[in-house]
């Protein structure tokens, strides 16, 4: 009995997450196929992911407000673009550089926006046949801006007032590809962890200083004792970073895999052994012994794992852009920040049913902009550090694909058109990128054209949101048959909601 | 003034017209705290528009407003918007549920009404982005539930809930609005299984036992007769009575609904030289079932006899408009079918057209209508695809026969009198009443030796009407058509047939004769005809 | 007269009203630069021929109601396998057609006839394989009710995509279609000039004016292209062609006369799919290439926004559409390069605008049918 709940309850998760399954098998076998080191795949593997989880993820917030997926980030990248047009333009480099690119880039983005979330209330239910088509027009827009008002209408001469150097020697029109090297290439990547350190205790102290100012200033108690501690805290680990040992391991900008898996072996370690003591001894609260028990143990084979050669040797290989990866985990965190809040709430309830929200008195057109608002600022910013990252601006393909690839990862990571979760995401770059990495090689090494696997990753990209689109459709489409002619709307109607 | 102390609301004198269409006439609603009272009337009395006006909906006072005085607890109030309701404590139990299934029930109850504390990032932007309190909501939704007596988890996913549930969360969420002080339940039991229902009814006796009073919308007089302590009865927009349910009786609500109405819509020409037999029977039901969302049938049994002209009536939501929908094949049915003796295969579409039946439906524009195309499209399409006419063989090929149509189409138009720019307009230009006249051409092109009408004066003005019904009753008289005429308006049924079917909740609750009494057709009506026997 | 015209405007509607006039412009533009109008003119018909059968694709598309078909490109790669097939078996140097074609024709046209039994075998091929595609492609479309532009969108990618694959590994051998060197697959275009290219476009052909001066009306294509949109005619009037356009315009009232509306939307998206598989070869015999991979993406978009530009919208559409969409929006095309590359030499000022003026039409007429919700 309890046997067969189980088994059903198995094949229940394997028929939900098909899609995934079916492409760890695909990764694989790829893999396998492709006869390469694990040290190379790992390596290009982390720096892909570096570079796209940040788009991915830029479209779980028109999914949970019930946009679909946002095929307009493409106009989200093209905001980045111009930015950074401009700024190497400038020669702006560096961190710096990259910062005002992102000053630059945002508002551009909150404009397009707030123009596409406007258009996409004309077009509910077709948003992304619409946000698809929108990026190709928008793309036409953008190459008449790039082709012929930049350099035809506006000029970008050199002080000298000779044509500048991004131009085509035409002066009218930018070059098909602009190098980044001398000015942002790896400006992200490259913030050393001591800076990181540093950021954050300013931030942390600025913080709880305007915290505390607010709360006098709205005369509301100020929890003094709190806050000290906090300061005090922040004061001791940037102290720390002072210990020459600590301060040379801190100078780095990457941190090796080896290292960062050490490092989240012990603070889960650390973390789970904290609540222990926090809830069932010092609270003595009920807590699940078990599952802390598990995650230490897991914590430790993980660590244990490091030890064998051949994993080994890939942990000492790949280096990870800390700052980059910071930044996604703080998207994941937003992300997830968001959903608590009034605005999260109010952009869940309309993805679930407008008509409801709008019974409940939520601006259901106003919501639906700010997602989209929220979601193309964020491709803008992914874009910036998925270009930081290549060091090559390809002025008129860099964005065309930006909407496909993200879209078809994060399906591949078991996402749908309605729901979408920061794990997904992840996984489903992971994934993605592993075939994208490996299929050439694996259709090189199989049929002896390299192009097969190329051909094949495409197909992949596509075809998943081909078959993403045609299963929800087909989902859909039960309730929404049954609710065609209502005759003094007696109907339940939760089915349609649904 | 301290009579109006008595009573949490008072609408008193209410009139409102929409355009030159007076729907509300000096009607008055008088509830007290802790009461339940029924408001009761047939589809088209004035229940919804009375409570659109104590709910400031917009479409009233976009409209010109109303005429009258609310007062709430003896204050007059002026309420203008839905949301100036909810201030004064006016609440409402949707007839069709506001729930999101993938959320929580406390999610559900505080949709819109979240409780937050403010953060860092709230200060700084603005109260959109502060932090929901997820316990003080959970301990907030519990107390709600409480209140009405439902056990269970506030954590539960609505998606998995039995549907009896939802209502019970929708009345929570109104409970837990603050300062409820009258509750509207519209149709509540209309969706629920009897036990559900019985809930409900405890339900709501233990809201208004904390003194919140309630406005029961409903037609069935049983459960009125329950749990209602006084009640209201409109009837075409105007207050006929208010009793106490203790002073009253089924019977006397029942008559009280349907009222007698004197006019004569239809004068009978000629003379009826029919002859009808039970033996010659046109249509058979036997167990017919039809899931119609909405207007389900479930099980009926009836024989329609050649040559008259049939009424099914019945209130809306009940199952009438099931019967014709399910034998033209348009939802999926069970049981028997038989057309003039022979079965019919309800699984093949089309199946009744080829058995010589034919078909106006009620939905008009969705249904009726091909509103982008021209009156002769309209009324030669179904006889072009189901009997090949206006169709001229070139080879293999069966092409549309231009010529042939525009004159039968031309002919119709004359026939019917449908007023039109030419045969050329568009269906979807014409007037209410003119499209009804192109269906019914529609139909009738078919030749049908059945044909069923299905709320054939809907939106259609007086003229219209009786023309329409005075077609219907010369094709019975002169062609020995076999006319089932499906209707919420019991007086155009009582004037043209020969007998009525009553529907009530998807099955026959009797078969009447135009002449019965008023008592009568309420009580069938109301689905509880069994026990006015017995009463009366 | 503000008056009339606004009433105008909203009868022709105002896209139509912008793209004659940008139409006009380029005409005058093209004028005052000096330009020869007439060969100019002469490359509007040929691409207005060129270009028609695949927007004819969108009529029985969006009359049975599965609305503008983004995935013609199901029935292309039909067209272009049929195509392949007649030039890896040489159709056209079949010795015995042209010793009849030299009997029938004389000795200067004798090609023709092989060219032109190469040409309709390859159609017909591509009609058999776009009717069993276009069979399955609407069994999907009719489980997918509601999201038909996306999904045809997205099949239509996957199905070039795939076949991206397949042109890899397809073992034909003839030197025209793979890749010299002996490399593996087909080639990216596919030169016609062998087999029948321009066949359609030069029959019949006449000239009006001197040499290299002179409006080119290529006959045979024109009465090509005439010739299908009169069989599609002739389908509309036909009864099983009202019940189509009955089906996709109320699908409820199409049942209460007892239509089988999937069966209608399965008849009308295989023959948009056949149709897709016709137009394609013409184009290519037009355009003297074939081409494979990812030249046919973007067709969908293109036929749709052409009958788009013509009138219809994503639920009506009719053949008078067809015609007028495709001959401004290819003008438009013809006219646009030469004008543009007066302004900016060799520039691809005129892609630019194909992409602005396509996708905005689409998006135009999304917001019409789609706004505030009301159509669902």
């Amino acid at each position: 009995m309890d046997k067969n709940k189980n088994l059903h309850k198995l094949t229940a998760w394997i028929f939900e997450q098909k899609v995934v399954l079916i492409f760890v098998f695909l990764s694989i076998g790829a893999l396998i196929a492709s006869k390469q080191s694990m040290a190379f795949v790992a390596g290009e593997l982390f720096t892909r992911v570096a570079r796209n989880s940040f788009l991915v993820l830029s479209l779980i917030i028109p999914v949970l407000a019930g946009l679909g997926l946002n095929f307009g980030i493409v106009v989200g990248a093209m905001a980045a673009q111009i930015a950074l047009f401009l700024t190497t333009f400038w020669g702006l480099s560096g961190i710096g550089g990259f910062l005002v690119t992102v000053a630059l880039a945002t508002p551009l983005a909150v404009f397009f926006g707030f123009l596409v979330g406007s258009l996409f209330n004309k077009i509910k239910g077709a948003e992304m046949i619409g946000g698809l088509v929108l990026g190709y027009f928008a793309d036409g827009l953008y190459q008449l801006l790039f082709l012929f008002i930049f350099g035809g209408v506006i000029p970008f001469r050199n002080p000298d007032g000779s044509p500048s150097s991004l131009m085509t020697p035409t002066g009218v029109g930018v070059k098909n590809t602009l190098d980044l090297t001398p000015t942002v290439k790896y400006a992200l990547d490259t913030v050393s962890m001591l800076s990181i350190v540093e950021i954050a205790f300013y931030i942390v102290i600025a913080a709880t200083v305007l915290s505390a100012v607010f709360r006098l200033v709205k005369k509301q108690a100020v929890d003094w004792k709190k806050t000290g501690l906090t300061i005090l805290g922040a004061a001791v680990v940037y102290a720390l970073t002072f210990i020459p040992a600590i301060e040379t391991f801190l100078a780095a900008d990457r941190l090796m895999l080896l290292r960062a898996v050490e490092i989240a072996v012990l603070v889960t370690v650390l973390w789970q052994a904290g609540r222990f003591v926090w809830f069932a001894l010092v609270k003595k609260a009920e807590f699940d012994k078990k599952r802390c028990l598990a995650v230490i143990l897991a914590a430790g084979i993980l660590y244990a794992l490091t030890y064998v050669d051949a994993i080994y040797r890939v942990l000492i290989a790949v280096r990870l852009p800390v700052m980059t990866y910071l930044c996604i985990g703080a998207l994941c965190l937003f992300n997830q920040a968001l959903m608590r809040t009034r605005l999260g709430q109010n952009m869940r309830t309309v993805g679930q049913s407008r008509v409801v929200a709008n019974a409940a008195g939520i601006d259901v057109d106003r919501t639906r902009i700010i997602a989209m608002i929220f979601s193309t600022v964020l491709a803008s910013w992914g874009q910036l550090i998925y270009l930081q990252n290549i060091g090559t601006l390809a002025t008129y393909g860099a964005h065309t694909q930006v909407g496909q690839f993200a879209i078809a990862s994060l399906l591949v990571g078991g996402a749908s058109v309605q729901k979408a979760t920061n794990k997904q995401a992840i996984l489903g770059v992971v994934l993605f990128h592993t075939l994208f990495i490996v299929a050439p090689l694996a259709g090189k090494e199989l049929f002896g054209n390299a192009m097969i696997g190329e051909y094949f990753r495409v197909f992949i990209s596509y075809g998943v949101i081909a078959m993403a689109l045609a299963m929800h459709a087909w989902k859909k489409k039960a309730p929404k048959a049954s609710l065609q002619v209502v005759e003094g709307g007696t109907s339940p109607s939760p089915k349609a909601s649904a | 003034m301290a009579e109006n102390r008595e009573y949490v609301l008072q609408m008193e004198h209410i009139s409102k017209k929409y355009a030159d269409n007076q729907v509300l006439k000096d009607v008055s609603l008088c509830i007290r705290p802790g009461e339940i009272h029924a408001l009761m009337g047939e589809n088209g009395a004035g229940k919804s528009t009375l409570m659109n006006i104590l709910f400031g909906m917009p479409v009233i006072h976009t409209t010109g407003g109303f005429e009258g005085t609310i007062q709430v607890d003896g204050e007059t109030v002026n309420i203008d918007t839905p949301l100036k309701a909810m201030e004064l404590g006016i609440g409402m139990v949707h007839q069709e549920f506001m729930l999101i299934p993938g959320f929580t029930v406390t999610e559900n109850i505080k949709i819109g009404r979240e409780i937050s504390h403010p953060n860092l990032v709230s200060r700084l932007v603005g109260p959109s982005m502060e932090t929901l309190d997820l316990d003080a909501m959970a301990r907030d939704a519990r107390k709600a539930l409480e209140t009405i007596g439902l056990k269970i988890g506030e954590n539960a996913y609505v998606r998995g809930l039995p549907v009896g549930y939802m209502q019970f969360i929708e009345i929570a969420r109104e409970i837990d609005k603050r300062g409820i002080r009258l509750l509207v339940f519209d149709e509540p039991t209309a969706v629920l299984t009897e036990s559900e229902a019985d809930r409900l009814l405890e339900a709501m006796r233990t809201i208004a036992s904390q003194g919140i009073a309630i406005v029961f919308i409903t037609h069935r007089l049983d459960e009125v007769m329950a749990v209602a302590n006084s009640l209201t009865v409109l009837r075409d927009g105007e207050f006929v009575a208010r009793r106490e349910v203790a002073e009253t009786s089924a019977v006397e609500i029942a008559e009280l609904m349907i009222g007698r109405r004197v006019e004569k819509l239809v004068e009978a020409e000629g003379e009826d030289t029919r002859s009808l037999s039970d033996s010659d029977i046109a249509v058979s039901l036997r167990n017919y079932y039809v899931d119609m969302p909405g207007e389900q049938v479930k099980g009926v049994d009836l024989d329609i006899r050649r040559g008259e002209i049939f009424g099914i009536g019945g209130l809306a939501g009940q199952g009438k408009l099931g019967i014709p929908n399910g034998i033209m094949g348009l939802y999926d049915t069970a049981g028997e079918v038989k057309i003039a003796g022979k079965t019919l295969d309800l699984s093949k579409l089309g199946e009744a057209l080829r058995s010589k039946v034919a078909f106006v439906s009620e939905d008009r524009r969705g249904v009726g209508l091909l509103l982008e195309e021209s009156i002769e499209q309209n009324i030669v399409f179904s006889a072009l695809e189901v009997n090949n006419d206006f169709t001229k063989k070139i080879g293999w090929m069966r092409l549309y026969d231009g010529k042939k149509a525009r004159a039968h189409a031309q002919e119709m138009v004359e026939k019917l009198d449908i007023r039109c720019t030419g045969i050329h307009q568009h269906a979807g230009r014409l007037s209410g009443g003119n499209q009804q006249k192109v269906c019914l051409a529609r139909a009738l092109t078919l030749n049908p030796e059945i044909l069923f009408v299905s709320e054939p004066t809907r939106g259609i003005d007086i003229g219209a009407k009786k023309l329409v019904l005075e077609y219907l009753t010369k094709l019975n008289r002169e062609q020995g058509m076999t006319v089932i005429v499906v209707s919420s308006e019991l007086v155009e049924l009582r004037s043209i047939c020969d007998r009525i079917a009553i529907v009530s909740d998807g099955k026959v609750s009797g078969i009447l004769s135009p002449d019965a009494s008023d008592a009568e057709f309420g009580l069938a009506m109301s689905g509880s005809r069994k026990r006015g026997k017995k009463n009366g | 007269m503000a008056e009339n015209a606004k009433k105008f405007v909203a009868r022709f509607g105002l896209p139509r009203v912008i793209i004659v006039g940008f139409f006009l412009l380029l005409v005058v533009c093209a004028g005052a630069f000096q330009m020869d109008l007439l060969q100019i003119f002469s490359d509007c018909i040929r691409r207005w021929g060129m270009y028609g059968i695949l927007a004819l694709a969108m009529v029985p598309a969006i009359q049975c109601g599965i609305g503008p078909n983004f995935g013609i490109t199901m029935g292309i790669v039909g067209g272009l396998l049929g195509g392949l097939i007649v030039i890896e078996y040489r159709v056209t140097e079949n010795a015995a057609l042209l010793a009849l074609g030299t009997q029938l024709l004389g000795e200067e046209n004798g090609p023709f006839l092989a060219k032109w039994a190469a040409v309709l075998l390859a159609i017909l091929i591509g009609v058999i394989l776009a009717t069993g595609i276009g069979w399955l492609y609407g069994l999907l479309l009719n489980r997918v009710k509601g999201s038909e532009m996306t999904v045809t969108t997205y099949v239509g990618f996957s199905i070039i995509a795939f076949m991206n694959i397949i042109w890899t590994v397809i073992p034909f051998k003839s030197g025209e279609l793979i890749f010299p060197n002996a490399g593996q697959g087909m080639r990216n275009t596919i030169s016609l000039a062998s087999s029948f290219s321009e066949v359609m476009n030069k029959t019949l052909a006449f000239r009006i004016g001197p040499e290299g001066h002179c409006l080119t009306i290529p006959t045979g294509l024109l009465l090509f292209f005439f010739l299908v949109c009169f069989l599609v005619w002739l389908f509309m009037r036909s009864k099983t062609g009202v019940a189509m356009s009955a089906a996709g315009a109320n699908p409820a009232f199409a049942r209460a006369s007892g239509i089988n509306v999937n069966r209608m939307r399965l008849i009308g998206t295989t023959l948009s799919t056949v149709l897709a598989a016709v137009g394609i070869l013409v184009y290519a015999q037009g355009f003297g290439f074939m081409q494979l991979y990812n030249g046919p993406m973007m067709m969908g978009f293109t036929s749709v926004a052409a009958v788009l530009i013509g009138g219809a919208s994503p639920n009506r559409a009719a053949i008078f559409h067809v015609l007028l969409g495709t001959f401004l929006f290819q003008g438009i095309m013809a006219l646009g390069l030469p004008v543009a590359n007066q302004f900016i030499p060799e520039s691809n000022l005129s892609e630019v605008m194909r992409l602005i003026i396509s996708n905005g039409i689409i998006i135009y007429s999304l917001t019409q049918t789609q706004g505030g919700g009301s159509r669902g």
